[in-house]
């Protein structure tokens, strides 16, 4: 177990002349011991280039990689004593459950009594004790990837199991099986583990803190309440959140926004820089339908059983609003926000509204 | 994915040695034999030579400007193409029967159809003269043609049904309810995914037409007389013209070099897939 | 995948039965037609039994045959097998460099048999052959037309030569399908490079190693053309293998009879081979599913 020092690393794939041409920005960042991370992203933001360079599959071309202060940057996967879950199961075929998981102690000469003890405390943990002597190749997908898990627990000195998209290949009613499990095994063992995923679910649910990953670049890392209620950049409040969080475009006048030929109050005076494209960002759940506030047309009503979503228009611009059970659409809706749910960005990054 | 730079990097020229070294030992006996295609008879019987000294190609224009010679080719070539469409032909509705559908005696059909694969041409020779000629067809394409369907339907079935398990089954049920038909579901939806696997099969069935020879040989004498028994006739009658024979060999080595270019990125895919 | 049970798929399969049956079971009927009856004059036939079988079971020159042909077999498979897996393994994964490999490798494969024989012929000559020339320049008695030794040396080159590609083919096809979390996998496990290739490599490549051994086994063992071309199954009778043995008595010594039963035997040895590893892998092939 190992915290994990990201020394302001950056990656280019190619010679680097400009900042598009990498395909991971500078980022520095810590990591604490026994914490549990989620790389949050769509494809190609660059949440498996920042996974590699961890791993060791990838040397960053810049920055340093630590691991609990020693500096790993040039170790090899082998050499840095870390586990990693791939997307698909990956097994020793002609190997027992029981070997698969000997397997890494046995290359490292632990001594076979000591492997035994915990090659079966671990397959007790991961509830495989009937399959312990079939051959691995006959299990299904879940059982798979409980294997390669183990592989990596089976350990006891590993510093951090790397989880890549993980639940890929699994049937949707285990995947949440899994993750529980996942994380009942994390608080048992506290190893540090890094998790990477597009899928918002997963990663709320599974990690202390989320590192929201777009373009190459980490714009938010937070707990899932912050990503929720402060999202650092509009890309942020968009991904996470069914739906994503409206973003309006807007003139800053003080404390006030101007949207169309309507006024928004602002918490507080909100100043931009000059020049920069100034928007609000309201998710759906602030979004209060009434008789108050702006005109809204409504377009579409999606009745999704314990609420409704109602999307519509404020001058011209879509906007999606959540209703509580039981509410009605008013007849002729006016839309307020609530002030804790009001976010201002400054060219997509979110700037602090003076109280 | 780029490569990681690692330290094992410098290990990479050592692990280059066994390939490079296999290809010289593959390339040394052809080279040897372009080298004596152009050289003159003298030279050739004159003694040891590492390169043509007085460089000729009247081998080649010997070849390419006597009908006895180039007509072997042109036979061959005929041979091979109609074998190759007819074993293509037949297989993909039997591959499909075997992919899709459990019917009585399917494994054993199976192994049967592979067991020609193995059948030695050496053991027909004899009553295949006898079958193609009270059949009325000895000496022509027809009889290599259909000949080589021996060995070369059992080897298109094999691939061919590798490649179509690949195809979910999904596809099937979805264009008949769809309301396609049998053979136009086959043709204009079937066949399109399995393209790449057609294309392999289509190779392979060239490629063991192409190089078998006592077969063809012995089932023809004039009128479809194939390249290879050109080739030991002329051995024969004009005596020793080692030259002549190495200009002749160079060019049939030309279309498998040609069509294996085309194809070099499914050839290893072609065995990959087939099941036994 | 779960297939459906419907035996009008027979109708499917009709064309590839009859044009197959045609040329295999009536030829088979013939062969098996004449390996029973002895002809004296052309056209006219004798029934002598299973004396033909018996002949050739008990001939010394039939053993003698068939012990080459095995010796033969066995050192070209214990040769193929093996280097063509490290030529394999050893290849490029990807890229300009694997496809230029696997073009330049497949060649030989793609070269009408008679001339791989004509190839090695002039490949090999004694006085003006690259190898032939060289081997004596270098000091060793060789020459493939009167030294049995020289002979076998060459016709094993020559098929190493001729077929090791398809091995490499094949194995290299095996090692495509390996993903390369599995390599990676293995280095975080620490295995060797041994481990990998016990576990990981060896296991995936089963299936299409068997595939070229099966392969191999059978187009040695009716090896004709090749050898044919190159010593003619000389000196003496040191290169004689099954199929040059069965073409002599036939063509060249016009005992049908005898060409027949041998050639009935010969395909039934081989037969029982492939159908022991169709046995042996359709099981595995069931085991795992």
């Amino acid at each position: 177990m190992a915290e994990i020092t990201l020394d302001h690393i950056g990656h280019a794939y190619g010679p680097a002349k400009s900042r598009s041409d990498y395909a991971l920005k500078e980022l520095h960042h810590v990591w604490s011991d026994g914490g549990a991370y989620a790389l949050l992203g769509p494809s190609g933001c660059g949440k498996t280039t920042l996974l590699n360079i961890i791993s060791g599959l990838l040397t960053p071309s810049e920055g340093r990689v630590l691991f609990d202060g020693q500096d790993v940057t040039h170790l090899p996967p082998e050499a840095r004593n870390i586990a990693q879950v791939f997307q698909f199961p990956v097994v020793y075929d002609t190997m027992t459950v029981a070997e698969n998981l000997a397997f890494p102690l046995k290359n490292r000469g632990v001594a076979r009594p000591v492997i035994a003890a915990r090659v079966e405390r671990i397959i007790a943990m991961l509830g495989l004790t009937a399959e312990a002597n079939k051959r691995a190749a006959s299990l299904t997908a879940d059982m798979k990837q409980k294997i390669s898990l183990g592989r990596g627990m089976v350990r006891e000195d590993v510093a951090a199991i790397l989880f890549d998209e993980p639940l890929t290949v699994i049937d949707p009613h285990l995947k949440w099986q899994l993750r529980s499990q996942l994380k009942t095994l994390h608080r048992e063992f506290g190893h540090t583990m890094v998790y990477v995923t597009h899928d918002q679910t997963e990663a709320l649910t599974f990690a202390d803190t989320v590192v929201v990953m777009y373009e190459g670049e980490v714009v938010q890392v937070g707990t899932p309440q912050d990503l929720f209620e402060r999202p650092a950049h509009t890309f942020v409040g968009y991904f996470i959140g069914s739906p994503g969080m409206n973003v309006l475009p807007v003139a800053l006048d003080g404390a006030v926004a101007r949207l169309g030929g309507e006024a928004v109050a602002l918490p507080g005076r909100a100043v931009a820089a000059k020049g920069a494209v100034t928007a609000l960002g309201v998710r759906p759940e602030f979004v209060v339908l009434g008789d108050d506030g702006l005109p809204f047309t409504v377009v579409r009503v999606d009745d999704i059983g314990r609420e409704k979503i109602v999307h519509g228009t404020i001058a011209g611009v879509a906007v999606a609003a959540i209703l509580p059970e039981g509410a009605a659409v008013p007849a002729m809706p006016r839309a307020s926000f609530r002030a804790e749910g009001i976010n201002v960005y400054a060219d997509d990054w979110r700037i602090e509204v003076a109280a | 994915m780029s490569a990681p730079a690692r330290p094992t990097a410098r290990r990479i020229p050592l692990k280059w040695l066994v390939p490079t070294l296999y290809i010289l030992f593959l390339m040394l006996p052809i080279y040897w034999l372009i080298n004596m295609s152009f050289k003159t008879t003298n030279e050739i019987l004159g003694g040891f030579s590492p390169y043509p000294k007085n460089f000729t190609v009247d081998s080649y224009v010997e070849i390419l400007t006597n009908p006895a010679w180039y007509m072997g080719y042109v036979n061959s070539m005929i041979y091979v193409v109609l074998n190759t469409v007819i074993s293509v032909t037949v297989a993909l509705p039997a591959a499909y029967a075997f992919s899709r559908y459990r019917f009585m005696g399917d494994k054993h059909l199976f192994f049967w159809l592979l067991t020609n694969r193995m059948a030695p041409p050496a053991v027909f020779v004899l009553p295949f003269v006898e079958l193609y000629s009270s059949m009325g067809l000895f000496d022509t394409y027809w009889a290599v043609a259909l000949a080589h369907c021996l060995f070369n339907i059992p080897l298109a079935v094999w691939i061919l049904e590798g490649f179509m398990s690949g195809v979910p089954k999904e596809i099937d049920e979805t264009a008949y309810i769809d309301g396609y038909s049998f053979p136009k579901f086959f043709v204009k939806i079937f066949m399109p995914l399995i393209a790449s696997g057609i294309g392999v099969t289509a190779f392979f069935c060239f490629m063991f037409s192409w190089v078998e020879m006592l077969l063809a040989k012995n089932l023809t004498t004039v009128a479809a007389k194939p390249i290879a028994a050109v080739m030991t006739r002329t051995a024969s009658t004009s005596g020793y013209e080692l030259g002549l024979l190495a200009a002749a060999g160079v060019l049939t080595i030309i279309p498998g070099a040609i069509v294996i270019y085309f194809v070099r990125n499914y050839i290893a895919k072609g065995f990959a897939l087939g099941r036994v | 995948m779960t297939k459906t049970e419907n035996n009008r798929a027979w109708f499917l399969v009709l064309p590839v039965l009859l044009l197959v049956a045609m040329n295999a079971i009536l030829p088979l009927m013939t062969v098996v037609n004449y390996s029973l009856q002895e002809s004296f004059i052309a056209g006219f036939w004798d029934w002598v039994g299973t004396r033909h079988y018996q002949d050739v079971l008990a001939s010394e020159r039939f053993h003698a045959a068939l012990i080459r042909q095995f010796a033969f077999t066995f050192i070209i498979l214990i040769i193929e097998v093996p280097l063509g897996v490290a030529v394999a393994l050893a290849m490029p994964k990807k890229g300009a460099w694997a496809s230029l490999c696997l073009v330049l490798m497949a060649l030989p494969l793609l070269i009408p048999w008679n001339v791989v024989g004509a190839i090695w012929n002039i490949f090999a000559l004694p006085e003006i052959g690259l190898l032939g020339w060289g081997l004596n320049a270098l000091g060793f008695d060789y020459n493939y037309t009167n030294q049995p030794i020289s002979a076998w040396i060459t016709v094993i080159l020559m098929d190493v030569w001729h077929w090791t590609s398809l091995v490499v083919l094949l194995a290299y096809a095996g090692l495509q399908s390996i993903d390369e979390a599995y390599y990676r996998a293995a280095k975080i496990d620490g295995a060797s490079r041994w481990a990998v290739f016990r576990y990981i490599q060896l296991p995936k490549m089963k299936t299409v190693l068997i595939i070229a051994f099966l392969l191999r086994f059978i187009d040695s063992f009716m090896i004709y053309t090749e050898p044919f071309v190159l010593t003619g199954g000389g000196p003496g009778n040191a290169t004689t293998f099954l199929s040059i043995d069965l073409v002599k008595a036939a063509v060249g010594e016009f005992n049908l009879g005898i060409a027949a039963a041998m050639s009935i035997i010969y395909f039934l040895m081989t037969l029982l081979v492939c159908w022991l590893f169709f046995t042996l892998m359709t099981k595995d092939k069931e085991g795992q599913a």
